[in-house]
């Protein structure tokens, strides 16, 4: 519940969207950024923007946190126009941007205590807010040490705990996992399910679609500046096949076999994919094919070097989305090897 | 899961019109914080000008002025102009550092003045060019320089240099917000620095210059804070006297404080918005 009424403003808003962009579009000299971008976060939902570098997503988070000012289309943040209203958003939103944007030259709670005060923080209330938050950031015995001391992972905790500062309604997650190792992803994983869980709304950019998968409700797929899909993780899955089955023959001479065995336990025959030569990746509905893979793999005594399920990873979304392959992508395929 | 969980501890100062203030004295702090923490930050406001004063009075002095001692008067002042203006390069460069790091991006979307990163950067600097205007005066005091009036003229005069460097300030922060690189905002305050330090009053009488540089260099506003500090601080009838009132250079000094605020300081502004 709201203790002041949500703002009107003329625009008509449903209070359980909490960050709406209608139409958004942003040029950077002859680059255009944004050709057009729409999307909504439900109030107390997480929302996945997918794309890969380049495709749009920090441009539209920084005119959400009402950095840039965008060339066309509008948003609202929490009821408020971010161009007619930037101050009432700035008190509702949180920022973590992909590089850590703390002050490597103060300690760890002194940038917390910063923040506190420049948003009218008592000292006290600073103080507490600060050692709570690194308590729950898990940076207690570093909170006296410089930032500048501190991991990749550490940095990015205490940016985190610098947007929670002042209980955000909103919270904007540009990429808060590229360059953590994946044991660091998951703890950040679990940080923003307890964001979501104290009724905080997301908007989460990644690069990785297991990411995506893990956290958000709902999943914006975004390459040149364009929405190229939104649906619910489940429903994105169900399209883009919620595995991908990777098999490299030994033998090239297998390959003919490898590909209809491939079309036959499929979810789309027509997506069965050669990446590299000699290799065949398919989507596949659930692991339950696998079984019938290897029987079949034995029958026709054919040896592989590599059998694997794993998420699909971003080009192959791309691939399944579009047809087209985008040379840009960074592969970001967690593999669960079954058989070598 | 309730909404309100979020605002349970939002018990905060309202907004009002002070918050400018405040917050620029928060970032302020940071910016103390920051040159206690590396000592090594103040060295151009520390032994630069000490090594300046001791060169510039040996070598100079005898074929300047006559005698070390009649020229330490005019030296320790013209030092604290130059160096008031070489120290502004450091607030530039600690704002480029702050635009390359992505401070300025939390700063920009947390809901304070565009203007607060600014003063709070000015306002830090004050601390830099007092230790500068001390060290200066403790410097030539041990070799021989001593002031000519009283206490309310010399704080007058130290007041009106900390305005100035306060003031100037405005021209390297806005090269700092505009330039690529920290090597660049050296470059381009240097560069622009030398023939102002140089080409005043603040080592050698203008009367030796070539009229075209004298008449530059007379309406120098380095040449008019120096002045102004002569006639505040020295004895009119010692050495190293200075003819004429305190009001006229101090007046022109004014000015020049007015006119850096009032050309530097809405493009500063209006190129924080932009950048950051």
């Amino acid at each position: 519940m709201r203790d002041v009424a949500p703002p009107s403003y003329g625009i008509a808003m449903s209070p359980d969207i909490a960050v709406e962009a209608d139409g958004l579009v942003k040029s950077f000299k002859e680059t255009k950024a944004l050709k057009g971008v729409s999307f909504q976060v439900p109030r107390g939902k997480i929302l996945g923007v997918l794309g890969p570098n380049g495709a749009g997503k920090t441009t539209a988070v920084r005119i959400l946190a009402t950095l840039l000012r965008p060339d066309a289309g509008r948003a609202t943040v929490a009821g408020f126009d971010v161009a007619k209203h930037p101050r009432e958003v700035r008190k509702r939103v949180g920022l973590t941007g992909q590089y850590a944007s703390v002050d490597e030259e103060l300690t760890g709670r002194e940038n917390l205590l910063m923040i506190g005060e420049l948003l009218n923080m008592r000292m006290g209330d600073a103080k507490s807010r600060a050692k709570e938050l690194l308590e729950w950031f898990d940076l207690t015995d570093a909170a006296d040490r410089m930032a500048k001391t501190y991991s990749g992972g550490m940095r990015r905790r205490l940016d985190l705990a610098a947007s929670l500062t002042g209980h955000p309604e909103i919270v904007f997650l540009d990429e808060p996992t590229t360059g953590l190792d994946p044991a660091k992803r998951e703890d950040m994983w679990d940080v923003v399910r307890a964001i979501v869980e104290r009724g905080t709304s997301v908007l989460l950019t990644t690069q990785y679609l297991e990411e995506a998968d893990a956290l958000a409700d709902d999943i914006v797929v975004i390459n040149h500046g364009k929405v190229i899909a939104h649906d619910t993780a489940e429903n994105l899955k169900r399209v883009v096949g919620s595995q991908t089955l990777k098999i490299r023959p030994s033998d090239l001479a297998h390959t003919d076999q490898v590909r209809a065995i491939l079309a036959e336990v499929a979810a789309d025959a027509a997506h069965v994919d050669e990446p590299r030569r000699g290799e065949f990746s398919v989507p596949v509905r659930d692991d339950s094919i696998l079984p019938g893979v290897v029987s079949r793999l034995a029958t026709a005594k054919i040896d592989v070097t590599e059998l694997s399920l794993a998420l699909p990873s971003l080009d192959e979304v791309f691939f399944t989305l579009t047809g087209e392959r985008n040379k840009s992508l960074a592969g970001a395929t967690e593999s669960e090897e079954v058989a070598s | 899961m309730t909404a309100a969980a979020t605002h349970e501890v939002t018990a905060t100062i309202p907004h009002g019109p002070f918050d400018v203030l405040r917050h620029s004295w928060v970032l302020a702090k940071r910016s103390l914080v920051k040159t206690w923490r590396t000592p090594e930050s103040l060295i151009d406001v520390t032994l630069s000008p000490i090594m300046f004063t001791l060169l510039f009075t040996y070598i100079f002095g005898g074929a300047i002025a006559g005698s070390t001692k009649d020229y330490l008067p005019l030296l320790v002042t013209g030092l604290i102009g130059q160096n008031i203006a070489f120290a502004s390069v450091g607030i530039g460069i600690q704002l480029n550092a702050d635009i390359e790091k992505g401070i300025f991006d939390r700063f920009k979307s947390l809901p304070i003045s565009r203007v607060a990163p600014l003063f709070g950067a000015a306002m830090g600097d004050i601390v830099r060019s007092i230790l500068l205007i001390a060290v200066m005066l403790a410097t030539g005091y041990v070799l021989g320089y001593r002031l000519g009036t009283d206490m309310w003229h010399f704080l007058a005069g130290a007041a009106l240099a900390l305005l100035f460097s306060l003031c100037l300030a405005w021209g390297p922060m806005l090269i700092g917000l505009i330039a690529r690189s920290q090597r660049a905002v050296q470059g381009i305050v240097f560069m622009t620095l030398f023939p102002l330090t140089f080409a005043s009053n603040a080592f050698v009488p203008t009367e030796s210059m070539p009229s075209w540089l004298a008449a530059f260099a007379n309406a120098n506003p380095l040449s008019h804070l120096v002045k102004s500090l002569r006639v505040l601080w020295n004895d009119p009838e010692g050495p190293g006297a200075v003819t004429g009132g305190w009001q006229g250079p101090v007046s022109w000094t004014l000015l020049w404080c007015g006119i850096f605020v009032v050309v530097f300081a809405p493009l500063a502004i209006r190129a924080y918005n932009r950048k950051a």
